[in-house]
């Protein structure tokens, strides 16, 4: 049995790490709310947009945007969105994860990644992977202009026949407690091939090629910054549900530690008593 | 047959508006357009310039910078970069952003992106312009 005051420390340390996880929980919590909100703002807009861009493209006879010219896939681009920063229960980890079995599905082509996020880059870089790119510190709330930086390089590799698929991967935020990892395709931009139905009584100004034009980089740029977004939401989300059980667990070892720090304490007073009398008791023998 | 139609206006961060109009009229790249019920469906890219809606009566006015638009029978869904009501508009900070860069494309120092200084300048006269509508 380890003495009292071994167990004091213990007891002392596992506190001091429980304030750790209990501030961190509530500067999660405080994040999260931020990026929450951003999160269902910028809904609508995502919602719309691609409604909008089912209905051009199912009324568009030629798919002649260079973003939706279909290549035979020789070289295949994953965008890995992950945080910064551990202690966040399994959040890297699963998205991780996500890539990886979808890579390792496609025997027939080069793989290459943009990492985001430092976990996801550090992991890369550790199983020495191609990276075309990598972005560092994206903000707790993400901003439009981060996710152009990110826009621009993968836009340039597909156009330039780097990659001639480019997948999204990033954790879906559901709720504060739940994550999904998703894979989408950003590149070239996936569309149902319609039958002509003659759907297309749409007046278009421009030209349906220029409005395209204009709408296609729009497209791109949104479901990325959705992306980023979804997945800072859900980083803090699972940042705060981890670090919520760690202080409940923190709460349950103390409870422990103490009791047993009071048994070690009452044996050795005990103890004490016992050697006392036992010492008297030899004196009046004598 | 309609006699409103459902306006919604989104941006990236936010739906800045959902309500029904009796008539509107857009900065359309070939020129303004105005829509009324029942027009044909339509999509049309947006300039950056002022938007005026009329609803219940009154006449209102939003700036936008840029964007695009899709009308059906009874609908107009309008997806802009960024919008904003009159009274959201800091009159101030626009009319600086007119003066930097209308100075810019006057002098024309080398390397100037002139299309990002040209649509500066419409951006911020825009916002003056539903400013001045509102008064």
């Amino acid at each position: 049995m380890p003495g009292v005051r071994d167990i004091k420390r213990r007891i002392r340390s596992v506190k001091s790490t429980q304030q750790i996880t209990k501030a961190m929980e509530m500067v999660a919590a405080a994040k999260l709310r931020r990026t929450q909100g951003a999160v269902i703002a910028a809904r609508p807009y995502a919602e719309k947009l691609e409604e909008v861009l089912g209905r051009i493209v199912a009324s568009t006879q030629d798919k002649v945007h260079p973003f939706m010219v279909k290549r035979p896939v020789k070289s295949v681009g994953f965008i890995l969105v992950t945080g910064d920063r551990g202690l966040a229960g399994g959040y890297n980890a699963n998205v991780i994860r996500k890539t990886m079995v979808e890579v390792a599905r496609i025997t027939d082509a080069e793989k290459g990644f943009i990492p985001v996020g430092r976990k996801g880059r550090d992991y890369l870089r550790r199983r020495q992977r191609n990276m075309t790119a990598e972005f560092i510190g994206i903000n707790d709330v993400p901003t439009v202009l981060e996710a152009k930086e990110i826009v621009d390089v993968a836009v340039k590799s597909y156009l330039d026949e780097t990659y001639d698929e480019i997948y999204l991967v990033y954790q879906e935020f559901v709720s504060a407690l739940t994550q999904r990892p998703v894979i989408k395709q950003l590149l070239p931009i996936p569309y149902e091939e319609q039958e002509e139905t003659g759907t297309s009584e749409y007046l278009y100004e421009p030209a349906p090629a220029q409005v395209l034009d204009m709408l296609l980089p729009k497209y791109i740029l949104n479901k990325v910054f959705q992306g980023l977004t979804e997945a800072k939401a859900s980083e803090h989300g699972a940042r705060m549900s981890a670090m919520g059980s760690a202080t409940k667990n923190a709460d349950e070892m103390i409870g422990k530690l103490v009791l047993s720090f009071n048994r070690a304490r009452q044996a050795a007073i005990t103890r004490e008593i016992t050697e006392i009398v036992s010492g008297a008791d030899a004196l009046k023998a004598q | 047959m309609a006699k409103s139609l459902k306006l919604d206006v989104v941006t990236p961060d936010r739906t800045l508006l959902s309500t029904e109009i009796a008539s509107l009229i857009v900065p359309a790249v070939e020129g303004y357009l105005g829509v009324l019920p029942n027009h044909a469906p339509m999509i049309l890219g947006l300039l950056p310039g002022a938007v005026k809606y009329r609803s219940d009566g009154k006449l209102n006015f939003l700036s936008i910078s840029g964007g695009f638009m899709e009308i059906g029978p009874d609908r107009v869904t309008l997806l802009a970069d960024c919008a904003e009501k009159a009274n959201e508009i800091d009159r101030e900070r626009a009319q600086a952003a007119k003066g930097r860069a209308a100075q810019r494309l006057k002098e024309r120092p080398s390397g100037l992106d002139v299309q990002r200084a040209e649509l500066a300048l419409k951006r911020a006269l825009a916002r003056l312009q539903v400013t001045d509508y509102s008064k």
